[in-house]
C-alpha cells in the first residue's frame, strides 16, 4: 500500500512528545538517581570533606568550630542531603555489582532490587537523621 | 547498499579498563565504609583527643586509600557524565581538563593531610 505525500499529510497522527507520559521503570529511576547522587559526591562533597578533615584534624579550635556548625539544624539538613546521595549511590552501586555478575537480571528481581535500593537509601538517611538530631 | 560506518572508532579497550577500575574502587570504598562504621561504633572516640587518635593508626592509612579510590572513581564517573551531555569536543576536553586538575589537587591535599599519620 503506497500513499502519496498529500494523503499522508492529511492523516492526523497523535504525537506523544510529552516525555512525562513515557513510563520510567524502577530500574531506570534507580539508574538516573545513581547519576544524580553521584554528581554532588564529586562536587561539592569532595572539597567540603577535605576542608572538614583538614580543619578538624588540624587543631582543637577547628574541631570546636565544626562542632558548633554541626549544631545548626540547617547544617544537619544539608548533611542529610549528602547522606542520601552517598547511601543511594552505595546501595544502587552494590546492585550494579550483582547485575554485572548476572545475578538478578531477570525482569522481576531486577525491578524488586531497584525498588529495594531506593527504599534503602531513604531508610539509611532517616536512620542517620534520627541519630544526629 | 550497506551504509558506510562513519563513526570515529576510539579504543584500545580503555572503556573496559575504566569499567573494571570503577568496580574495583567501588568495592574498596564499600569495604571502608562498613569497616569505618564498625570501628567508630566500637571505639566511640570522645572529644578532640579521641577523634585525632582514631586517625593515628591504620584507620588513617585506610582513609587515605578510601580518598584515593573516591577520586579515581569520581574521574571515571564525571568523565562519563561529560561524554553524555557535553557534545562539542573542545568544550568537553576543557571540562575534563578542569575536572582532572581538581582531582589531582584533591589527591595532593589528601596525601598531605594523611601521609605519615599512621606511623
Amino acid at each position: 500500500m503506497s500513499s502519496t505525500p498529500a494523503t499522508r499529510a492529511a492523516v492526523r497522527r497523535p504525537k506523544y512528545y510529552d516525555l512525562s507520559l513515557a513510563h520510567l521503570p524502577p530500574g531506570g529511576l534507580a539508574s538516573i538517581l545513581h547519576r544524580v547522587s553521584g554528581a554532588p559526591l564529586f562536587f561539592p562533597s569532595q572539597p567540603l570533606l577535605l576542608w572538614f578533615l583538614q580543619s578538624t584534624l588540624g587543631s582543637e579550635e577547628g574541631y570546636r568550630r565544626f562542632a558548633g556548625l554541626y549544631a545548626h539544624p540547617f547544617v544537619k539538613v544539608v548533611l542529610l542531603a549528602f547522606v542520601w546521595a552517598f547511601a543511594h549511590h552505595f546501595f544502587a552501586g552494590i546492585r550494579y555489582l550483582f547485575l554485572d555478575m548476572h545475578i538478578g537480571i531477570a525482569r522481576s528481581p531486577e525491578r524488586k532490587s531497584a525498588i529495594a535500593v531506593m527504599v534503602l537509601g531513604v531508610l539509611a538517611t532517616i536512620a542517620v537523621g534520627v541519630c544526629i538530631w | 547498499m550497506v551504509k558506510q560506518y562513519t563513526k570515529n572508532p576510539v579504543g584500545a579497550h580503555y572503556g573496559t579498563r575504566g569499567f573494571l577500575i570503577q568496580r574495583f574502587t567501588a568495592v574498596v570504598m564499600a569495604v571502608y565504609t562498613i569497616a569505618a562504621i564498625v570501628v567508630i561504633a566500637m571505639r566511640r572516640p570522645a572529644g578532640y583527643a579521641g577523634y585525632k587518635a582514631l586517625f593515628a593508626g591504620a584507620f588513617g592509612l585506610f582513609t587515605l586509600l578510601f580518598l584515593a579510590a573516591l577520586l579515581y572513581h569520581a574521574w571515571i564517573g564525571v568523565r562519563d557524565i561529560l561524554m553524555d551531555y557535553v557534545k562539542p569536543t573542545g568544550v568537553r576536553l576543557a571540562f575534563q581538563f578542569v575536572v582532572a586538575a581538581m582531582l589531582v589537587f584533591y589527591f595532593i591535599w589528601a596525601a598531605a593531610l594523611f601521609w605519615g599519620r599512621w606511623a
